[in-house]
């Protein structure tokens, strides 16, 4: 049997080690797969990892599907650091877009320049205000955020539903539920030409660095951190338990408010039924893959969007079904959380004493 | 290693359904290449079955001279730009965006390749190679009604509809002035389950119907949820977009289906001959856009001879589902006598006809 | 009026069954301490593997039992990396949901177009056939009845034996229980392996019981249900109950509403049960001390014997 003793410090060799050797596990397991699916498995991983990010154009799409995971991950890693979970970062995200999209269609018509920073303002306030609403119910009423927050979800995207339905519904488009297109002034201005790329990348950038500063250098993400870690220590020392819970959530939320501005100023440009592909549960598990630490979450975030690219490329170029991509996604993360059992335990061959089955 | 064993079990148990995805290509000398984006997964049943089994029936129809591929399950939003750039990228020549939700990305795409073909279902903005399909669903729905209103008893039939988008309600009104034509005491409740596919929402909205009073059942949702509730609970039901009589034997009397086969071949056609023109197709059961499934051994042949007849007259134009006059469930005259609805009246229709019960929700 | 409230009660049970079931296998794993949000991909695995063998077999029995045992050994897999390889137990269930989604539409793709005979509700003669309480009792399908039967089953175990007394001391406070010489990862493992037959029962339940079909994703989010349920419910076993009928009427109340004629926006009907849950957990949970009580101390914490 296998058996982990644990180590004294973690390992700094493991902490970079381990994700390779997840990648190697899983092109290994996508290896066998496709050969066992009478594909070849040179050309299946070629598609999924090569081709999508071969073109100038594939590189910005990367990096487009990226920064919202990016974004949202930062936010959610820092809650995650003080035990805060957040998990309706999703209905966070709608919140944000519908506050934006909903500034964009006020102000439709005016020439000034303000008004894409007034989304991304709303967007921000609509995001915290939809975290705003576990967190209240969790220091008030005790209200587990994990539910909470997903009911939530569900309640923001029924709401974009209604009113893109409804109330602002595009007027010349037949009734068909789709706001009408923002204006120019309401859209992210491309940073790579032949791309889709926008300036969004370069916000996601600047709240990433943001993020590894609150987190490792300001007393508030210092006390976030000990609470998360030692939440007794943190209590005799004086944090405000419910500080860090709005805090958490409320980090959060702007983060996802924000991403859902990103989204509707950007590659969609107008509001629609629903504005996310499910980017706020996709971005818990890049928060994770990343170790909870904001670089990490950049290079999980990265990771994840070319998962996503790789299984379209991979549905064009070798006729597999959509679904490989969610199987080779699962299947990368848990190598990715299972292989981080390095960096704190060793493996030993061989049973002795109270061994762990 | 205990989780490798499971995950290779599970791995070989799929290369066992392996055979049934292999994709049927022919290799061919200059064949046009055609491309496909639909929004969910092909399934057995629904929207995207149907364009899917359309987009067989033409590459068989041009056997050799077109090859085809398509995307799945790509979501409405930032995503179908990218799909619909992959595919002309990858040198395809005609692409079929089957989505309302796809226009925009469709004529963002269609930019940046003047010299590939696209064709947008159910959208109303065209351009230079940019054209538009769509077909008169609702032309289907009255003659299901007719069928409906005459197999009732209750005098109730039950509507599971998902969002009140104005191709909804066109067909809602259509199913009930259909049934209305056959039997003026004929009712039609709508329940809205606000999501396109969720089998179990659309169970208990139809089981819902039942227990008020609806012995007839319609959806305009994706699943065969249904029509396999209304097998289920021993009522009649009429499937909408595929024939699903293998889901309810007994239950569904017939169907509305949707057939694109032909218009794809045509199009596919006229590309390879150098003819195509962006266009704005609306076909209604004339252009066999429209096609009602095979009866069920149960309704009458008096019955089918009714439908059969209205199916006849709206062909020759001597029917239109919505001719005046016209009045709404509130009793306000819409259509006047003598007159029959603009197909831009009918795009916009926010109202229910008599016979339907509630009202359209606004949501303002 | 009264024909149609039985019918609503009944139809509230057959909605409410697979809620039930999962949320169940859920509340044990979490007693014991462990966290797994994997239950929507659980289900669709179970679902899945119910339905294929069903087909193959023309057995529903052979297929339920198919369903259970293609979710526990999903929740082996969730179980070899986050107790035996110790990794984040939310994550590694997020990633199990997102696996189990792809799996089954992976496997299943061959399959959408094959029927099988519905589980059938139990007819029991003259009983069935009472005015009310026919419909009301005696005919429900019979994963229904067992769905009953298992909460009483492990609200009793939990309560009443030896065994659901160490589940519980395992989920509040491990280390003691692993110092009184109990194998703390060895139930942990049970547990799990519990939650994952109970999710791939619920799933069977909707592939060949409720909507009797296979296609992808078919369960909308029922999984995710059944994890609010747990918490809901305070981790105790009638409550699940309880919690997931409520649920299945709020969804219910809403079509009846509508089918009467009610002028409101569909939408907003929608978000009525999950506002609802949000209400009523805010209002329980109001009780602090009672929360504490009841949340299993460790919930979510690795454990490993070393540290």
């Amino acid at each position: 049997m296998l058996r982990l003793e644990a180590r004294r410090a973690p390992s700094p060799t493991a902490k970079w080690l381990s994700p390779l050797i997840a990648i190697v596990a899983m092109m290994a397991c996508g290896f066998a797969l496709f050969w066992v699916l009478g594909k070849d498995p040179v050309a299946a991983l070629r598609a999924f990892f090569i081709d999508p990010i071969a073109t100038r154009y594939g590189i910005g799409e990367l990096l487009l599907k990226a920064s919202p995971l990016a974004l949202i991950g930062t936010g959610l890693a820092i809650g995650y650091r003080a035990n805060v979970w957040n998990i309706g970062a999703e209905g966070q995200l709608a919140a944000g877009a519908i506050a934006g999209g909903g500034v964009a269609l006020w102000l439709d018509g005016t020439q000034s320049a303000w008004v894409l920073p007034a989304m991304f303002v709303a967007g921000a306030l609509g995001g915290m205000a939809w975290a705003a609403i576990p967190a209240w119910l969790r220091t008030r009423c005790n209200a587990n955020e994990i539910l909470t927050s997903l009911m939530l979800v569900y309640i923001a995207t029924l709401l974009l539903s209604l009113l893109v339905h409804g109330a602002w519904r595009d007027p010349e488009g037949f009734n068909f539920p789709q706001s009408r297109m923002f204006a120019a002034n309401a859209l992210l201005p491309n940073i790579l030409e032949g791309t889709r790329l926008n300036a969004g990348a370069a916000l996601t950038l600047a709240v990433v660095a943001a993020a590894w500063f609150f987190t490792q250098r300001s007393f508030a993400g210092f006390e976030m951190r000990v609470a998360g870690l030692a939440p007794d220590a943190a209590r005799y020392a004086g944090v405000s338990a419910p500080r860090m819970i709005w805090l958490g959530m409320l980090i959060g939320g702007a983060c996802a408010g924000l991403a859902g501005v990103g989204e509707i100023a950007g590659p969609i440009g107008q509001l629609l039924p629903s504005v996310s592909p499910g980017y706020g549960f996709a971005a818990i598990i890049v928060a994770f893959v990343g170790r909870l630490h904001p670089l990490g979450v950049l290079l999980a975030s990265l990771l994840m969007s070319l998962l996503y690219l790789g299984g379209e490329s991979a549905q064009i170029e070798l006729n597999l079904p959509s679904s490989v991509t969610g199987l080779f996604q699962g299947t990368l993360l848990f190598f990715l959380l299972a292989a981080d059992v390095l960096i704190h335990y060793r493996v030993r061959i061989g049973a002795r004493g109270t061994a762990v089955p | 290693m205990n989780h490798r064993n499971t995950l290779l079990a599970l791995f070989t148990g799929a290369a066992v359904a392996m055979p049934a995805l292999a994709p049927a290509q022919t290799p061919v000398a200059t064949p046009l290449k055609i491309g496909f984006v639909y929004v969910s997964p092909v399934g057995d049943a629904g929207w995207t079955s149907q364009h899917d089994m359309a987009r067989k029936a033409m590459q068989q129809a041009l056997a050799g001279k077109v090859v085809t591929q398509f995307v799945e399950n790509v979501p409405e939003g930032p995503d179908a730009e990218r799909v619909i750039r992959e595919l002309a990228q990858k040198g395809n020549q005609l692409i079929f965006t089957t989505s309302f939700g796809f226009m925009n990305p469709t004529l963002k795409v269609a930019q940046q390749f003047p010299n590939v073909k696209f064709e947008h279902a159910t959208g109303y903005k065209t351009a230079a190679n940019v054209g538009t399909y769509n077909a008169r669903f609702y032309e289907g729905r009255y003659l299901a009604g007719i069928v409906a209103g005459r197999m009732t008893k209750s005098n109730v039939a039950g509507y599971v509809a998902a969002f009140p988008i104005p191709e909804v309600v066109m067909g809602i009104n259509a199913f009930a002035r259909g049934m209305r034509s056959v039997n003026p005491k004929a009712e039609v409740k709508v329940v809205w389950t606000s999501s396109w596919y969720d089998p179990g929402k659309e169970r208990q909205a139809s089981e819902t119907l039942v227990s008020q009073g609806a012995d007839v059942l319609t959806h305009h949702t994706d699943s065969t949820a249904t029509v396999q509730a209304a097998e289920a609970k021993q009522v009649y039901a009429i499937a909408y977009h595929s024939d699903m009589s293998k889901y309810g034997p007994h239950a569904q009397l017939t169907a509305v289906t949707h057939v694109w086969d032909a218009y794809y071949t045509r199009v596919a056609q006229s590309v390879l001959d150098g003819k195509w023109k962006p266009d704005h197709v609306w076909g209604g059961i004339k252009d066999g856009m429209i096609r009602m499934a095979p009866f069920n051994a149960v309704v009458p042949k008096d019955v089918q001879d009714a439908m059969l007849k209205a199916q006849a007259d709206i062909v020759s134009g001597k029917l239109h589902p919505f001719m005046g006059p016209v009045k709404d469930n509130e009793g306000k005259l819409r259509i006047a006598a003598g007159t029959t609805i603009s197909d831009e009246a009918l795009n916009k229709m926010d109202y229910y006809v008599e016979g339907v019960q509630g009202k359209v929700p606004s949501g303002k | 009026m009264g024909a149609t409230l039985v019918q609503v009660i009944a139809l509230t049970l057959a909605a409410g069954t697979p809620l039930v079931i999962a949320a169940l296998g859920e509340l044990v794993v979490e007693r014991s301490g462990v966290l797994n949000l994997g239950v929507e991909g659980m289900m669709l695995i179970g679902a899945v593997a119910a339905f294929i063998v069903t087909v193959h077999t023309h057995s529903s029995w052979l297929g339920v039992a198919a369903g259970i045992g293609a979710g526990a050994a999903m929740a082996l897999v969730f179980g070899v990396i986050t107790l035996t390889l110790m990794a984040n137990q939310v994550a590694t269930g997020l990633a199990l949901s997102l696996f189990g989604v792809g799996l089954s539409a992976f496997v299943g793709l061959p399959y959408v177009a094959a029927v099988v005979e519905p589980i059938k509700a139990v007819d029991l003669g003259l009983l069935s056939t009472l005015p009310i309480a026919g419909a009301l009792l005696f005919s429900h399908n019979p994963l229904v009845y067992a769905s009953v039967a298992l909460v009483a089953a492990v609200h009793w175990f939990l309560q009443r034996t030896r065994a659901g007394l160490i589940v519980r001391a395992v989920g509040e406070s491990p280390q003691s229980a692993h110092a009184i010489g109990y194998r703390v990862i060895a139930i942990r493992y049970a547990a799990v392996l519990f939650g994952g037959g109970c999710a791939g029962l619920a799933g069977a339940y909707l592939s060949l019981a409720f909507t009797p079909l296979w296609t992808e994703g078919m369960t909308a989010g029922r999984g995710w249900i059944a994890l609010a349920l747990v918490v809901f419910a305070t981790w105790k076993p009638w409550r699940v109950l309880a919690g997931a009928w409520l649920f299945g009427a709020v969804t219910l109340a809403q079509f009846q509403a509508q089918a009467a004629g009610i002028d409101m926006p569909s939408q907003i009907l929608s978000m009525l049960p999950y506002a609802a849950t949000i209400v009523v957990l805010a209002l329980i949970s109001r009780d602090a001390t009672a929360i504490r009580r009841n949340s299993p101390a460790s919930l979510g914490k690795p454990f490993h014997p070393d540290t």
